[in-house]
């Protein structure tokens, strides 16, 4: 484990952003921290890259404790944070050769790393532009390039990607994996179910300061979704009907699009809840436009896991 | 503090001095911005509040460079807020503090980046000052010790400038820091004789660390100044150290324990 947290603890006055976090990240991962504004998402990295101190709990990145020994996790982190932290006026080979020195790189060190990652990242051609004038993309691009100036054991990256349009946040993607690929663990926060997807080995969905459930994307998928039945029919005048039909086919009252005329339900038996339903909505003479079976979207177990800790801990929205 | 620690805390200082260099070349337009200013408020008070002006030893315009130069030394303190805020508001500040480098260094390189900043500013406006018929009197040793004078007020601000915009929220709040400087400036001997002011008034004005670092310069300089009738005023070289020194003593531990701070 390269990343551990256990019974973490934090409170800014009345508020408590974390209530007893646990947390595992597995070394050559990226483990995807994922839950709404105000989860604790933030507060956890702040505390795991030593700029916040944890009320209780302890934590440990790369076997160091990050409380006691703060200075030798900065030496084995990167932190990429929520804002691009470069100097706009300055140029990308600036920045890099600045933040290199600061991290303790030689001179020549600095400037030989600065033009790999400049190389890497694709911004050899914008070097020797000040980092204003980069796009969006760009300079969350050099971003993460001063975040791992020293081939960190361990990057964190607190929404990197809020506020891209898609074509950087793709870029952004690409980044991240790369890094991964390459062995770099990476504990991401993000509010992007689809990013969580896309980038995330293990994913903790967390809310009001706690872990409320982890696993693969898949495994989220399988175990608190299950398999989903959609049907789409012709006819408005129908919809009462079909959602009884389809309620004694799967057990569920479904959900129900009244502008789309989709009726969805999880299912268990996935070729007999199919046919089930097409039989029950014949027999009522509801004309079917469209029917199939999906798997839940990370949406859909994300809505569910949230809506429930609603439900089970009836507490103020926290940081 | 081993020499290993030392000696990088002394680089990274210097890393952060060349990055806020670097910055001042890049924008060339800022800078000049920046040094016009005190240009503008000596030939605005030399010329259209001089004429009116009753200036001990009768020149005005050259009774009013010492207050000039020490004003621009505590407006100078906006410029250190606005640079430390932006850096903590866009994250720069958290990045400096997830890397293993000294707490003081970035502080430090502020200072130096600043001064640097104060010399020239203060360089272009003693130029100004002489094309306006200023003049120090008692030899360039007095007056360079003046300007080491003004540096040291200078100094002592940017450690209070660095722990105020570490706990302000954005640079923004720089409105806030401006409606607090120019009464603590002009509520000293820069520009008027305390002794004209109502009494409670014009002891403030007297214990003023500006007036200290003012009324010392004056004599530095061999300027005529106000008649020194209070302890303050017969004081003012000792003040004008003491000062300082007290300030920083105050707002170097304040803003190294914020910089440092794990919110």
């Amino acid at each position: 484990m390269n990343v551990v947290a256990e019974a973490l603890r934090k409170s800014y006055g009345d508020t408590a952003a974390l209530d007893g976090l646990y947390l595992a990240v597995r070394a050559g991962t990226v483990h995807g921290l994922l839950g709404p504004n105000g989860a604790g998402k933030s507060t956890t990295v702040r505390i795991l890259a030593t700029l916040a101190r944890p009320d209780g709990g302890r934590a440990e990145v790369g076997g160091h404790d990050v409380v006691r020994d703060a200075a030798r996790v900065r030496a084995r982190i990167g932190l990429v944070g929520q804002h691009t932290a470069v100097d706009e006026v300055l140029t990308g080979r600036r920045n890099l050769v600045m933040f290199g020195r600061l991290a303790h790189l030689t001179r020549r060190a600095a400037r030989r790393r600065a033009d790999e990652l400049l190389e890497t990242f694709g911004l050899a051609d914008a070097a020797d532009r000040p980092a204003g004038t980069y796009s969006g993309g760009m300079r969350r691009r050099l971003d993460l390039a001063a975040g791992i100036l020293l081939a960190p054991t361990v990057l964190f990256l607190d929404e990197p990607t809020t506020g891209l349009d898609p074509r950087a946040r793709a870029e952004v993607w690409r980044a991240v994996r790369e890094l991964a690929d390459g062995g770099t663990t990476v504990l991401l926060t993000t509010q992007y179910l689809e990013e969580a997807d896309r980038l995330a080995d293990d994913i903790s969905v967390i809310d009001h300061g706690r872990v409320i459930a982890s696993g693969t994307p898949e495994g989220l998928k399988a175990e608190l979704g299950g398999d989903r039945l959609d049907v789409v029919i012709a006819d408005p005048g129908d919809l009462a009907a079909a959602s009884a039909a389809v309620e004694r086919v799967t057990g569920f009252r479904p959900e129900v699009d009244e502008d789309a005329l989709r009726l969805s339900a999880p299912v268990a038996d996935r070729v007999g809840a199919l046919s089930g339903t097409l039989r029950a909505l014949d027999d009522v003479h509801v004309t079917v436009a469209d029917i199939a079976v999906r798997r839940p979207t990370l949406d859909e177990v994300f809505l569910r896991l949230t809506d429930r800790a609603q439900k089970t801990t009836p507490k103020e929205a926290v940081r | 503090m081993s020499a290993a620690t030392l000696r990088w805390t002394v680089l990274d200082a210097w890393t952060m001095t060349v990055r806020e260099l670097e910055r001042r070349v890049r924008r060339p337009g800022a800078l000049i911005a920046a040094l016009a200013f005190p240009i503008m408020v000596v030939l605005m008070m030399g010329y259209l509040f001089g004429g009116q002006m009753d200036a001990p030893g009768g020149n005005y315009r050259e009774f009013i460079m010492p207050g000039m130069f020490a004003l621009t030394m505590a407006f100078g303190l906006e410029g250190t807020f606005t640079a430390i805020a932006a850096d903590a508001s866009r994250g720069i500040t958290d990045r400096f503090r997830a890397l293993p480098l000294s707490a003081s260094a970035p502080v430090a390189g502020r200072c130096a980046a600043d001064l640097v900043d104060a010399a020239l500013g203060l360089a272009v406006m003693a130029l100004c000052g002489l094309a306006i018929g200023w003049n120090w009197h008692d030899g360039a040793v007095r007056a360079l010790a003046a300007f080491g004078l003004l540096l040291l007020l200078r100094a002592s601000l940017v450690w209070a400038g660095v722990w105020l915009g570490l706990v302000a929220r954005g640079p923004e709040s720089v409105m806030v820091i401006q409606v607090l400087v120019w009464p603590v400036g002009f509520l000293s001997s820069a520009m008027v004789d305390p002794s004209t002011m109502p009494g409670w008034l014009g002891a403030i004005a007297e214990w003023n660390p500006l007036s200290a670092t003012v009324t010392a310069c004056r004599d530095l300089f061999g300027q005529p100044g106000w008649e020194a009738h209070s302890w303050p005023g017969r004081h003012a070289l000792a003040l004008a150290l003491a000062w300082p020194l007290v300030i920083t003593a105050v707002s170097l531990p304040m803003a190294v324990r914020r910089y440092r701070r794990l919110s």
